[in-house]
């Protein structure tokens, strides 16, 4: 075993993958596999951590204690995420505290769909919907992906995502039940959310240069582009029941795919964000560091005690 | 100090009085009282559990996933270990 090839590895590596035999951490990987699955992983991290800020800034706002109790639990649970990630991504050997330094430092993404703010509070029941809804998509896909750590993962967030999108249903069909200014508050929040949920699937399928080695290890099961598909003949038909009309004049039933057909996506709009330039970029990233900063002191005093108390015992 | 890491502690948990404790993931905390009440908070949120486990990982010792074809060879050429190895005349009832 030691002295077998690279090559004869990648082979047997390949073999496992195709009969659908899981990867676990100390199992021989090739190096882009790993790669590509702390890359992918930490960012998923991220985007959970930086994903609490936009709802976060609500809590205190909301209308009622109950919508308040429930926004408070999913914004713990997007905690709980970024940690079963981190986690996750700490099977493969990387350093928990670098990855989170590569997000602050800029070098590291996360999805793109948090650097838009949440103005309203329409904006709260959308963001659950939607961007739940289109993470509910691309996760449930990812319960199935070759790296054992990361599949168990996803099977507990899915869990838990499904209340953080009908709790965001539910409290949109009160908007559009309510007065006409509640039901134009939501429909102006469906205007700025559309389309940059539909961006979270990412560049398509033609411009996702490492998508199809991805595939082939199946870390991803289904294209960009199919999963965006999914969504959006998934939401239209929730969307009619909520009586809110999809920001797009192209977007009709096809009778002969059997989907909707639906304008081409703003990808200027997209890089835009996702290098930097997105309405709430530097505000996200600021947020983050000074959470961490402003933490380290509790961290410190948590580890002194720790050792004070280890120093106890052997004395 | 400020730049060391907690340590990792994976995490068990007993879902009910009967079954046996799971590894559920880990996390990273200062001491064993604090994984403790952090595992609880992260992977018991919804009733997962009534116990909780929490080991620091260093203290796991794992087998080769590389020597396994050899490590478990012993078992794997046991058949007679079954009792489907063994034939029973027709008619003999609750064997």
């Amino acid at each position: 075993m030691k002295t077998m090839d690279l090559q004869e590895l990648e082979k047997r590596f390949q073999e496992k993958i195709d009969k659908e035999i899981k990867i676990e951490p100390n199992d021989w990987m090739p190096d882009e596999y790993r790669k590509t699955l702390i890359r992918q992983i930490s960012q998923h991290a991220h985007s959970e951590i930086v994903g609490m800020l936009p709802e976060g800034n609500w809590i205190t706002r909301a209308p009622n204690l109950r919508r308040k109790a429930v926004l408070l639990a999913k914004v713990q649970d997007e905690a709980g995420h970024g940690l079963y990630l981190y986690s996750s991504v700490e099977t493969l050997g990387a350093d928990r505290e670098a990855t989170i330094d590569d997000l602050h430092s800029g070098k590291a993404k996360y999805s793109s769909i948090f650097n838009y703010p949440a103005v309203t509070w329409a904006d709260i029941g959308t963001i659950g919907w939607l961007v739940d809804g289109a993470a509910i998509m691309n996760q449930v896909a990812l319960c199935r992906c070759s790296y054992g750590p990361y599949a168990r993962g996803m099977v507990k967030i899915c869990k838990e995502e499904s209340f953080h999108q009908r709790q965001g249903y539910e409290s949109l069909v009160t908007l559009c039940n309510g007065t006409p200014e509640q039901k134009a508050m939501a429909q102006d929040a469906m205007n700025r959310f559309w389309w940059p949920a539909l961006m979270m699937f990412g560049p398509s399928d033609d411009e996702s240069p490492n998508s199809a080695q991805s595939m082939k290890w199946k870390i991803k099961r289904f294209s960009n582009d199919e999963l965006r598909q999914s969504f959006v003949d998934a939401t239209v038909p929730q969307a009619e029941i909520l009586g809110l009309t999809i920001p797009d004049p192209n977007l009709k039933w096809n009778e002969a795919t059997g989907h909707y057909d639906f304008s081409p996506i703003n990808w200027d709009e997209f890089w835009q964000v996702v290098n930097g330039n997105g309405p709430c970029n530097k505000e996200r990233i600021e947020a983050r560091k000074k959470a961490k900063e402003n933490g380290m002191w509790v961290r410190e005093a948590a580890t002194a005690y720790a050792a004070k108390r280890s120093m106890k015992k052997t004395a | 100090m400020s730049n060391k890491e907690w340590p990792l502690w994976e995490v068990f948990i007993r879902s009910k009085q009967g079954l046996n404790h799971k590894h559920v993931g880990s996390l990273r905390a200062a001491d064993a009282t604090l994984a403790l009440e952090n595992a609880r908070d992260v992977y018991t949120r919804r009733s997962e559990g009534i116990s909780i486990w929490v080991v620091e990982s260093n203290y796991i010792h794992a087998s080769d996933p590389s020597d396994a074809d050899s490590f478990f060879e012993p078992s794997d050429t046991k058949v007679y270990r079954h009792p489907t190895f063994y034939e029973v005349p027709d008619g003999v009832k609750h064997m």
